[in-house]
């Protein structure tokens, strides 16, 4: 019989490709693609983060209606309290009739957009229920949670990262894995960071401490700054009465970065375009002697005495940062500010040891149970036993080098996966080696046997390996990181072990008995 | 070499009595478990919290622990060994959630060392809040389900060569669920509901070789869930992916001994003579049978006891499931396509 039969260059074809495939991942040759190793492997940190996207739609309910206010105040109409619901309609309320007509004529005008529910009189009184139409808010919610996903991959590239992943996972959930991460708690921090930039004045008219205790002032809040005494080690919060109306914000930033004080501590320095620089420059001048407070993230970081107006649009934050907290934040700034708090609502981080471990005990186990079921392979089947035991190991070639070829995933549940295909892969054999004993027995010659046992035993194992297939594909669809590599390498190694044992062990086989003259097979 | 002899004949269709009375002890202990327990003992994949695994350079007195973490308001954390002794590695569990992006591992690794004197080693930190845990548990249904339902068509289809009567019986199990997922049903509900269709129709449409591999299947993954439940093990993602290797790998056993079953029966008409044929179907096949599983069980048995702890449960529940599953073509399935012969 001839060596190069098509089915057999077909099988060396298959082999050397897998080889090829396989071959970067130990050594740095062409094609240059080794096989990923998984988060639970080489160490790294998957987060979800939840996008509380519905802030967004409450600010820009509140920004329509400062809007709407202005527009009254511009036309002259007057209102008895225009306010944001729980959710998030507007309610307006007005006296009279040319007020009323007056608002409706603002509306048709200027709001369109806007909702108007069936107005309700009572006594004089009349009162609107606006709301914006549900596709705009679903619009707004989507465009924050993608506006959210760009703000954090900036963030991230700057804090450099190799191969980041980050992704919107249905709805207003972001997943982002960062393989390899050194400080998972600083990464968290700057993803966290809402990074909401603002500039406002401080109420100098009202008493903090009696608003603490009782209620702040109309179009007031209370804000606190949390003092750091490096002395004690604690930190104290003091309260400041802030006034709600934002004079300037991030968004005008043109950059941020690290710069040190007279006494080498670090500080943000930011710089506003020449939009933000006009009107750092008006609020300055306006107000003088007064305290404009820098706000970031509701938390006051300082609120200085404006001693005289200031050009150039340039300021500085301070607030006892680390070298590491005023780089985080002077990347935060420059990435701009997320549109909404984000919620951090699973993680799992491995450290680059336990992943080593993993890799460690997942390749000794491997190992162990590769060279057991070879030893009980020959023993058991004799000659047949090595050629399932070659069969074996192609199946792992393969594996290997469909793993690279695919640029699929390896977990450690990955790895359990392709344990458990050795073990599965020679069942294929058995089943067959079994069959081609019963065919023996029956009194066939050695060939008619393996003909007659492959014929009977493929259906079988196909069978038994459609079932498996489909409880992989299954895991695919429905798992998530590592489950969804433990799916992948059942996938391979099945359809691996299919190829080895129905196609190349037979081949083998065949080859054998057909070039050897004795009719005897060692079995 | 040979093990098991050619020529080897047991009477294990006799000793079916045997096997059903184990099988039903195996599962009533199952179930009673899992009513005492209220249900499997879910990891923080499926209920939410936290698992921080902690390294040590040296021995460190568990309790030493406990009350590091209980001063900083951590009482309902329970901290346990995790792996071999000379690895002084713990595992601490809690139901607090890291919400904040302030970190919480940071705060227990210093909790810790100042109540231990030594600085933990964070080695792995897993945070699954309520919200994903609810996701990942009807993630796990529906992959428990579909696999279920595809499997289902496969072996309805394959075993009896009625791919017609399959597609009916498909049919209408997608029917009722959608009827019932109409009225909101738990997924539990839900699954049970559609298993009890499944094997009502083989019952009605006499599918009996599709019947006694459900039922094997279902035999297999009852009593792995309960052997988990009563060793209080963790019911984690990986344990589903286990599941379903098992429903797949379980059958496999099945298919060697039914596809027996059909080559001896064919042409025979007498039903008087079916169990000696069964019985001689399971004996033809016992070799490979038990061959197969033990070339599994040699590779498993070194990752239960080498591959580390988080694939340890993995390891165990495969291994319990490919041993029930052996037992389960041979004892379960067989006997109850016998006993649908009869009908």
């Amino acid at each position: 019989m001839k060596l190069f039969t098509f089915k057999s260059v077909m099988i060396f074809i298959v082999v050397l490709t897998a080889i090829v495939c396989f071959l970067p991942t130990f050594f740095n040759c062409w094609p240059h693609k080794k096989i990923n190793l998984g988060l639970d492997l080489q160490g790294g940190m998957h987060l979800v983060l939840e996008v509380q996207n519905i802030k967004a739609v409450e600010a820009e309910v509140e920004r329509t209606i400062q809007e709407i206010k202005k527009q009254l105040r511009k036309e002259g109409v007057k209102h008895l309290g225009i306010s944001r619901l729980k959710d998030n309609s507007i309610l307006a309320k007005f006296q009279g009739d040319e007020n009323k007509s007056g608002f409706e004529t603002v509306l048709s005008k200027n709001f369109e957009n806007l909702i108007t529910h069936k107005p309700q009189a009572d006594e004089n009184n009349i009162t609107f229920k606006l709301s914006l139409p549900e596709k705009e808010t679903d619009n707004i919610k989507k465009m924050a949670t993608e506006q959210a996903l760009e703000t954090i991959r900036n963030r991230i590239d700057e804090f450099g990262v190799s191969e980041p992943d980050i992704r919107i996972q249905g709805g207003n959930r972001i997943l982002i894995q960062l393989p390899g991460i050194t400080d998972p708690e600083r990464a968290k921090d700057l993803i966290g960071k809402t990074a909401q930039l603002t500039f406002q004045l401080v109420d100098e008219d009202a008493d903090v401490n009696s608003a603490v205790n009782g209620t702040p002032p109309v179009g007031d809040e209370i804000l606190y700054q949390n003092k750091y005494n490096p002395g004690s080690g604690t930190s104290t919060k003091i309260p400041f009465l802030i006034k709600k109306r934002v004079l300037l914000d991030g968004s005008l930033l043109t950059n941020a970065r690290v710069e040190f004080d007279q006494f080498q501590q670090p500080q943000v320095g930011i710089e506003f375009n020449r939009k933000g620089a006009r009107i750092f420059d008006r609020i300055t001048g306006e107000n003088i002697h007064k305290r404009l407070a820098i706000v970031l993230d509701n938390s006051v970081y300082s609120a200085p005495v404006i001693q005289d107006r200031i050009a150039g649009g340039k300021a500085v934050i301070t607030g006892n940062f680390t070298l590491n907290e005023a780089k985080d934040l002077a990347i935060a700034l420059r990435a701009g500010s997320l549109p909404a708090p984000v919620k951090i609502i699973e993680e799992r981080t491995v450290g680059p040891t336990l992943g080593a471990d993993s890799i460690r005990t997942g390749l000794i186990s491997m190992v162990v149970g590769g060279i057991l079921v070879v030893l009980l392979m020959a023993v058991y089947y004799k000659k047949a036993g090595l050629i399932a035991d070659l069969a074996l190991t192609i199946n792992i070639i393969l594996i290997g080098g469909g793993l690279a070829a695919f640029q699929a995933t390896l977990t450690l549940p990955g790895i359990a996966g392709i344990i458990l295909t050795i073990g599965m892969a020679v069942d294929a054999n058995v089943i067959i080696f079994e069959r081609i004993r019963e065919e023996i027995r029956s009194g066939k010659t050695a060939l008619a046997s393996v003909i007659s046992g492959f014929d009977r035993a493929t259906l079988t194992i196909l069978d038994a390996n459609v079932t498996t297939i489909i409880a992989a594909l299954v895991l695919y669809q429905y798992g998530t990181g590592p489950i969804k590599g433990f799916a992948i390498t059942l996938c391979l190694g099945i359809i691996a072990s299919l190829f080895t044992a129905l196609i190349l062990t037979k081949s083998v086989l065949i080859f054998i008995l057909k070039n050897k003259q004795s009719s005897k097979l060692s079995i | 070499m040979q093990i098991i002899k050619s020529d080897i004949n047991i009477d294990l269709i006799g000793k079916q009595k045997i096997g059903f009375a184990l099988s039903l002890i195996l599962i009533l202990l199952s179930i009673g478990s899992l009513i005492i327990h209220k249900g499997p003992n879910f990891g923080i994949d499926f209920v939410g919290g936290t698992i921080i695994q902690i390294k040590f350079s040296q021995q460190v007195p568990v309790g030493k622990i406990r009350s590091g973490l209980s001063n900083i308001g951590f009482k309902d954390a329970s901290v346990q060994n995790f792996g071999h002794d000379q690895d002084h590695e713990f595992l601490i569990r809690t139901s607090n959630l890291e919400m904040t992006s302030k970190g919480l591992s940071q705060s227990i690794s210093e909790a810790i060392k100042a109540s231990t004197g030594i600085a933990p080693e964070i080695r792995r930190v897993e945070m699954v809040g309520p919200q994903v845990g609810k996701d990942l548990r009807k993630k796990a249904l529906l992959a428990m389900f579909y696999s279920l339902l595809f499997i289902t068509i496969y072996i309805s289809g394959r075993f009896e060569l009625k791919w017609m009567l399959s597609g009916v019986t498909a049919g209408s199990l997608m029917t009722a669920v959608y009827f019932l997922s109409v009225f909101n049903v738990s997924m539990a509900v839900l699954i049970t509901a559609a298993l009890v269709i499944t094997l009502a129709l083989f019952w009605v449409l006499r599918l009996k070789y599709a019947m006694g591999a459900m039922v094997a299947l279902l035999h297999d993954v009852l009593i792995t869930v309960g052997i988990f439940s009563i060793l209080n093990l963790d019911f984690s993602l990986p344990i589903i992916a286990a599941l379903l290797t098992i429903i797949g790998y379980s059958l496999n056993d099945t298919i060697i001994v039914f596809d027996r079953i059909r080559e001896n029966i064919k042409g025979v008409k007498t039903m008087d003579t079916f169990p000696t044929l069964f019985n001689k179907s399971i004996n033809q096949t016992l070799s490979r049978t038990i061959l197969t599983s033990v070339t599994t069980l040699v590779v498993l048995i070194p990752l239960y006891f080498l591959g580390g702890e988080i694939i340890h449960n993995f390891a165990f529940a495969m291994i319990i499931g490919v041993i029930i599953g052996t037992y389960s073509s041979i004892f379960v399935a067989t006997p109850i396509v016998l006993a649908a012969n009869k009908r």
